[in-house]
């Protein structure tokens, strides 16, 4: 087979459609603003900061995703993460003690999540929905109702619009982590084979329900690291914070090429995702657009991402 | 030495007992057939020895050993492997992907070796298929059932590696073309003389004469005969079957029935037409295909597997698009297809036989559940499925009473032409005669069928004509008299 026939019969990486999405939107936006300022350093760098939540977060959904399943408690986690935090800064805890303790409440969570889908076969909507309910529930009662004022001690510097602010780095070490569990491992392997067919992968000896577990336990620590990085923004717990992310998530996702009935999925694909909604956000506040615009344009951006990618698989299929 | 003995096994689901103190002793280095009617209950056994099911009493050994397995991963660490009724690939993983699945080969930390993971897969396609045979990066979805079902016999070989000594095949046949089941039948002798036992549960009584060392017949939960299916005559088998006579069952169906008469009255010259094909060619397949169906009789299509006979029936019904040709439905009320892939676009698994039946895009607004369930129980009765009611999930019926679901719902829906794909795929003998009979009574009431089928004998014996399908051209239609089925063959193959 020649080089071009080979290259014309490769599959188009899921990921591309995103991405040329991505180049497109920045492109525009970088025409049209006065002066061309949204090439400006400050400005990318800006996005790059406020893309660090709803990516980590992406990252995780993206495994969930994958599976077949649906995590609809990742706004009120990354909610109860920035309580715990602060309430611990101010009770005296180390910043390495209050982000650890966050961190593993999250993954607490994130298991029972998991142990109610994958071995109680519970459906992940129904379970998360009501997780959802119950933490941010939760993290009010624990703040008292209110914002938690403490001294950040050093966690306001984790998320900054600087090069050397370290969670930028985090968030890029993490999706490349997760990327190659999720493309060049067993583990990896087996949550593409719960997600397209449960049966075969049970027939085939893996324990659908511990992939899940895992799944679902790995996807909440995510989301609890999120947490630690909105604290670094916020420098409060702020138990009515991240309302609705997880819209914004699974919306990253799901631009990002993957369908909710699971099997497919990548990673930088829902990172492209999760970068291409805060590139419109970020565009349309630059350009002084009133709050609506962003709202339908995120929202048309959904629409044509799954009308492109259903199209490509149909191609494929033919 | 035994390979594996299972002994007074005993499932029950709810208030139906399936098996009721099962026995069954396989030695290494023989083929054994498992027989016995739609719902016997051979499928479960073979889950209880999978570990996918769970026996509520009974034990069972492996090489001698005491043998438990609560799951699947279990059963393949005691050297048990399984290629089972149903499709079970991963839709979006490719072939290979699919092979090593549970088994990839790893390094540290759990990263994959692709390069093992293609030599192991392709050692165990080539077990099963000729060289080129199945593009090795195709995704499993993509493909067509019989190769997805090479695939999963090439997992099932890959799966037990080395340490194999049962090889379960639940109607392994059941959607290969000719050509491919005698390919995988040298497989099975192959891998039978080096030692491994092979469990065949099959509906092909040729097959078990041809291919068995051994078999066993099950019914009513419990074994009703064994032996050598060489010696034992095909009359005591059906009989152990059925518990009845074959003929003695036909008749039966044909005083039910009025008496339908067979063969003859082919519909004479002015019959209406109902359909024509002009040349028609779809996107891949077929790519001329001609032909008009009159009211009152049956159209077979032979050819091999892969000559685009489903595609061609997509095609008829505007489910695949036609690129050029025409087709002329003049049928007034219209046409139904009979899927050969039951699981995936014939039935909703997950809902009753009732709601199957009565799945419908005409009908009134509302419905009445009652109604819907006495029709769905007028069916049952009607081509005896056996099931627990009009309420049972369709996914919990054995295969061949699944099919059953389906015939009922086209025939609920009185289409004036029937598109028939593989109608007797996974049906016990009782049953293949009793839906064969019915095509015969619904054309002699006026209906135009075209009926796929790679049982070339059915063909002959229940079509009024025959075209042969080859690499996507539709030859003209002979009389169904003309051929036999080595004429058949050689058309379909030439
Ligand atoms: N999960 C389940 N729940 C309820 N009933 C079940 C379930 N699984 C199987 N059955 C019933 O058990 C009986 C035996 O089914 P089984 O699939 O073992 O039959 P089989 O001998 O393999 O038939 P076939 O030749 O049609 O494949 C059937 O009547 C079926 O309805
Ligand atoms: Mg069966």
């Amino acid at each position: 087979m020649s080089a071009l026939a080979s290259l014309r019969t490769m599959r188009r990486p899921a990921w591309l459609g995103p991405f040329v999405a991505l180049l497109v939107v920045y492109t525009i936006f970088a025409i049209i603003t006065p002066e061309h300022s949204f090439l400006r350093s400050q400005i990318f760098l800006t996005m790059a900061r406020q893309s660090v939540v709803l990516a980590i977060c992406a990252l995780g959904m993206t495994l969930v995703i994958v599976t077949g399943g649906i995590d609809l408690s990742t706004g009120s986690l990354v909610a109860l993460t920035t309580v715990v935090v602060a309430k611990m800064l101010k009770g005296g805890s180390s910043p390495v003690v209050a982000v650890a303790t966050a961190v593993a409440v999250a993954t607490a969570v994130g298991a029972f999540v998991g142990v109610c889908v994958g071995r109680f076969r519970l459906m992940p909507f129904v379970v998360t929905l009501g997780t959802m309910a119950v933490l941010r529930g939760s993290a009010i009662g624990l703040a008292s109702e209110q914002k938690i004022d403490c001294d950040p001690r050093g966690l306001d510097h984790l998320l900054e619009a600087s090069l050397s602010a370290p969670g930028i780095w985090i968030a890029l070490a993490l999706a490349a982590l997760v990327a190659i569990v999720l493309g060049y491992t067993r583990f990896g392997r087996h949550v593409f084979a719960v997600g397209s067919n449960e049966a075969a992968a049970r027939l085939c000896g893996i324990d659908a329900g511990r992939v899940k577990i895992l799944v679902y336990a790995i996807s909440s620590l995510l989301a609890g690291i999120a947490g630690v990085m909105e604290f670094s923004t916020l420098t409060v717990g702020d138990p009515t914070d991240s309302v609705g992310l997880e819209l914004d998530v699974i919306a990253a996702v799901v631009i990002g090429g993957a369908p909710l009935a699971g099997g497919e999925g990548s990673v930088l694909g829902s990172v492209f995702g999760a970068l291409l909604i805060i590139v419109i956000r970020t565009g349309a506040v630059h350009m002084g657009m009133p709050s609506w615009v962003q709202y339908i344009v995120t929202g048309v951006i959904i629409f044509v991402a799954v009308a492109v990618d259903s199209a490509r698989r149909r191609r494929t299929r033919s | 030495m035994n390979a594996l003995v299972v002994s007074a096994i005993e499932k029950s689901f709810g208030p139906v007992d399936v098996l009721r103190g099962v026995d069954l002793e396989v030695h290494g280095s023989e083929v054994h057939a498992v027989l016995g009617e739609n719902g016997a209950g051979k499928s479960t056994l073979m889950r209880i020895v999978l570990g996918l099911e769970h026996a509520d009493r009974g034990t069972m050994t492996v090489g001698g050993k005491p043998y438990a397995p609560r799951n699947p991963a279990d059963a393949r660490r005691a050297g048990v492997v399984m290629v089972p009724q149903e499709r079970t690939l991963c839709p979006h993983l490719d072939v290979i992907e699919n092979i090593v699945l549970g088994i990839e080969p790893s390094g540290p930390l759990g990263v994959l070796r692709e390069k093992d993971a293609v030599a192991v897969a392709t050692r165990a396609l080539a077990l099963v298929a000729g060289e080129g045979r199945i593009p090795i990066r195709a995704r499993a979805g993509a493909m067509s059932v019989a190769d997805q079902q090479l695939v999963e016999i090439a997992r099932a070989l890959a799966q037990g590696g080395e340490s194999a000594r049962v090889l379960v095949l639940d109607e392994p046949t059941a959607s290969l073309g000719k050509s491919d089941a005698d390919r995988l039948f040298e497989r099975v002798r192959a891998l039978k003389e080096s030692g491994l036992a092979v469990v065949l549960v099959t509906h092909f009584l040729g097959d078990v004469r041809d291919h068995a060392d051994r078999y066993t017949v099950l019914r009513d939960g419990k074994v009703q005969g064994s032996g050598d299916p060489k010696t034992a005559p095909p009359e005591q088998i059906v009989h152990e079957m059925l518990g009845r006579e074959l003929e003695s069952v036909r008749g039966e169906a044909d005083a039910a029935k009025g008496g339908a008469g067979y063969r003859g009255e082919a519909p004479g010259g002015g019959a209406e037409t109902l359909l024509e094909l002009r040349t028609v060619a779809g996107v891949a397949k077929p790519r001329a295909a001609s032909l008009t169906l009159k009211r009152g009789e049956i159209l077979g299509i032979a050819g091999l597997v892969g000559s685009g006979r489903t595609e061609l029936l997509r095609a008829i019904l505007g489910l695949d698009r036609v690129k050029s040709g025409e087709v002329v439905v003049t049928a007034p009320r219209g046409m139904g297809l009979l899927s050969e892939d039951r699981g995936g676009e014939g039935l909703m698994l997950g809902r009753s036989i009732a709601e199957n039946i009565a799945l419908s895009p005409r009908g009134p607004l509302f419905v009445n559940p009652s109604h819907t369930r006495a029709d769905g129980a007028r069916w049952i009765s009607e081509l005896s499925v056996r099931s627990s009611g009009p309420d049972q999930r369709v996914g919990d019926l054995s295969g061949g009473n699944q099919q059953k679901v389906q015939i009922a719902r086209l025939l609920r829906e009185d289409f004036d032409v029937l598109l028939v794909d593989e109608p007797t795929r996974g049906i016990d003998v009782a049953s293949k005669a009793q839906v064969l009979d019915l095509l015969r009574e619904l054309a002699g009431k006026g209906k135009g069928i075209i009926l796929v089928s790679s049982q070339l004998d059915e063909l002959v014996s229940t079509c009024d004509r025959i075209a042969v399908l080859r690499r996507g051209e539709l030859s003209a239609s002979r009389p169904a008299t003309e051929w036999d089925e080595e004429k058949l063959l050689l058309e379909a193959a030439s």
